[in-house]
């Protein structure tokens, strides 16, 4: 009898455990979407942004290579962005220029136009882990946030530069990519992303990034003028400056298309 | 009826409104030397040699102007060869004016165009003639005249070519490689327009993308690009006389991107007036991304080349296989290589080839490229290159 009523009890316990453990975890989980959907929330509206993009590439020995890159990017309502990319150095692929459209669910149509061949090649877009030209950037790294690319779960609230931070635990939903999760340190006062740990298919640390000196455009939208990645595993490293930042340029989806691709200066 | 050409441009650069205060100007270019060492000397005569160095230069001068609604292209190019005259030459490889609106843009002037999805051929590629001189690749153009317009719409991007002015294939010289025993003889050379190279030739391609797919159909009504070449007597010496026909052809190609899958086709049929004939290209491509959790991808393709024509096609492919990998090591320096072997189920021949390049600190480039051609076949054209095995390295200089 007393084991009987013991053996209820234990597996009363567990249950009750179990249950509440589950409630912890939704509840951490209704969190950090919550924290994704404020992300995405306050970043709405921007409708159409250029930038130049400077990247100093550093191996262990700290020899460094430049890319230069301009973008500009086209908010689309209710689906990923569209983006068109110009590269002005290295000089051997000058007037290179690639063209995607990212979805929120579904695999991104991507366009590499090849100036000396004048030729436009559509390209899988399943090489989201793969580096951004030599960089620590992977295109990953470099694709607009979309709160369907991952789940979510707060960790905790810490003291970080911009005074607290949420510590938020993000899982890729998309089986390609290159990372098993991220964490990520996202400012109380304005959500700003200030700082992203990733980790590899091993789950072990792979790579910091750092997002410095946000500025603040047409009153809402927070952009970091310099991004540092720091590969902990290869000890190479990739500065990325912003410059030239503007936003409301009146672009729109004709800005994007492969005869805007094959003429982009 | 190049002239054509320049007086649209200039007509319309002086129907420019004042545009001193907005113009933006930018240089840029190349020069590339080259050595080759070929296995063997040559089968023929005066190819009794097994190097060659050459050197090239390609500068490009851009304008743009109000707020870059327009701008206009300058790239002319000029090879000096140390042993074959005929591969010593200059082009105009593109003097074009772009003007823009909302929702078509028109191109005058001399440029190039590139139509396909293939990589061993592209049979639908046929608005420029091929600088043959520059390598067996086929990737090189001259420089063609032409207006171009083209609409942007919802179903597609329409663009209508007029094509004033022909440009004849380049063709090693008496003492250059990758030839037969006999040279063309560019005064041998015979047309079936009337007007010989003045001949206007006309083109039209629809575009459109759509889901996983993309796919073109063009219609093409003109001089065939590629000649028909046959022996012929002049001087007492025997030389190749090259034959443009006037053809007229439609054609599409089709690429599926699906996953880590590539699926590729091109499709044509040509009326000249000796026959009407199909021809076609397929293949797949597969790429494994990241190589054992590193940065390397390797893509695997498979081709396959048929002309309804059969052995008497004057195509490169008429019933052959090609596979091919290309490794992309995706690091600092762009390190890539890529390797092919083409056989030809008709003659039973095979050639192999490899090409890689790797940049060099920022501003060069380095490539290597080699080539065997394994012919026991005399009666296959191919059988022309059994001694012109090759490895040619090539230091690209961009300023």
């Amino acid at each position: 009898m007393i084991t009987k009523h013991l053996t209820s009890a234990l597996i009363a316990g567990i249950v009750i455990a179990s249950i509440s453990g589950f409630t912890f975890a939704d509840a951490a989980e209704d969190k950090g979407l919550a924290i994704a959907q404020q992300i995405k929330l306050r970043d709405e509206g921007w409708i159409d942004m250029t930038a130049s993009m400077n990247m100093v590439l550093r191996n262990k020995n700290g020899q460094e290579s430049v890319r230069q890159i301009r973008m500009k990017v086209l908010e689309v309502a209710d689906d990923g962005d569209k983006s068109l990319s110009i590269f002005d150095r290295p000089k051997d692929v000058k007037g290179t220029a690639f063209l995607s459209f990212s979805h929120t669910s579904g695999a991104d149509d991507q366009w590499l136009y090849l100036p000396a061949l004048k030729r436009v090649k559509r390209i899988a877009s399943r090489n989201k882990s793969g580096p951004f030209m030599g960089s620590e950037f992977s295109f990953e790294d470099l694709a607009s946030f979309e709160i369907d690319k991952y789940s979510y779960k707060f960790i905790k609230e810490e003291s970080c530069s911009m005074g607290t931070c949420f510590v938020v635990e993000q899982y890729p939903t998309d089986k390609n990519s290159g990372y098993t999760k991220r964490i990520v340190w996202v400012d109380k006062a304005e959500y700003r992303v200030l700082k992203t740990a990733f980790y590899d298919r091993k789950n072990s640390l792979l790579k910091t990034l750092s997002a410095e000196d946000y500025q603040q455009y047409k009153g809402k939208f927070w952009r970091p003028n310099a991004m540092k990645m720091v590969n902990h595993q290869s000890k190479k490293s990739t500065d990325l400056t912003w410059d030239s930042y503007q936003f409301g340029n009146g672009l729109s989806a004709a800005d994007f298309n492969q005869n805007t691709l094959k003429r982009v200066r | 009826m190049k002239k054509m050409v320049y007086l649209a441009i200039i007509g319309g650069l002086l129907m420019q409104p004042a545009m001193a205060d907005d113009v933006f100007f930018e240089a840029s270019g190349k020069v590339s030397t080259e050595a080759t060492i070929y296995a063997h000397e040559g089968q023929f005569a005066n190819q009794d040699y097994r190097t060659n160095f050459s050197l090239a230069i390609e500068p490009e001068f851009y304008w743009d102007w109000n707020g870059q609604q327009d701008s206009l292209t300058f790239k002319p190019f000029f090879r000096k060869d140390q042993r074959d005259n005929a591969r010593t030459h200059a082009d105009i490889r593109e003097f074009n004016w772009v003007h823009l609106n909302d929702d078509w843009e028109l191109r005058t002037g001399i440029s190039s165009v590139f139509w396909g999805v293939t990589e061993f051929q592209n049979l639908v590629d046929v608005i420029n003639q091929k600088d043959a001189v520059e390598g067996l690749d086929k990737e090189h153009k001259l420089g063609q005249p032409m207006i171009n317009l083209s609409f942007v719409k919802d179903w597609g991007i329409v663009d209508v070519y007029v094509l004033p002015g022909f440009r004849e294939q380049t063709s090693a010289g008496t003492n250059g490689r990758f030839r037969a025993g006999a040279v063309v003889d560019a005064s041998a050379t015979t047309y079936e327009a009337s007007n010989n190279s003045k001949h206007t030739d006309l083109a039209g391609r629809w575009a459109h993308s759509f889901d996983v797919y993309d796919m073109g159909v063009h219609w093409y009504k003109g001089t065939n690009r590629t000649p028909l070449l046959t022996a012929v007597t002049s001087n007492g010496q025997t030389v190749l006389s090259a034959h443009y026909q006037a053809i007229e052809q439609i054609g599409l190609d089709l690429q599926a991107t699906v996953g880590n899958w590539l699926w590729k086709g091109e499709l044509i049929h040509q009326t000249n007036p000796i026959e009407d004939f199909w021809a076609s290209q397929l293949g797949t491509e597969y790429t494994f991304y990241g190589l054992q959790d590193s940065a390397t991808d390797l893509g695997v393709l498979f081709e396959y080349g048929k002309d309804q024509r059969g052995i008497r096609a004057n195509a490169f492919m008429q019933n052959d296989f090609g596979v091919g990998a290309r490794l992309d090591l995706n690091n600092t320096q762009s390190t890539s290589l890529f390797a092919g072997v083409i056989y030809d189920l008709d003659f039973h021949t095979t050639s192999a080839s490899i090409a890689g390049s790797q940049r060099l600190g920022e501003d060069r480039k380095l490539s290597i490229e080699a080539q065997v051609f394994a012919s026991e076949n005399s009666s296959d054209p191919a059988a022309m290159f059994a001694k012109d095995d090759y490895i040619k390295l090539t230091l690209d200089s961009y300023f």
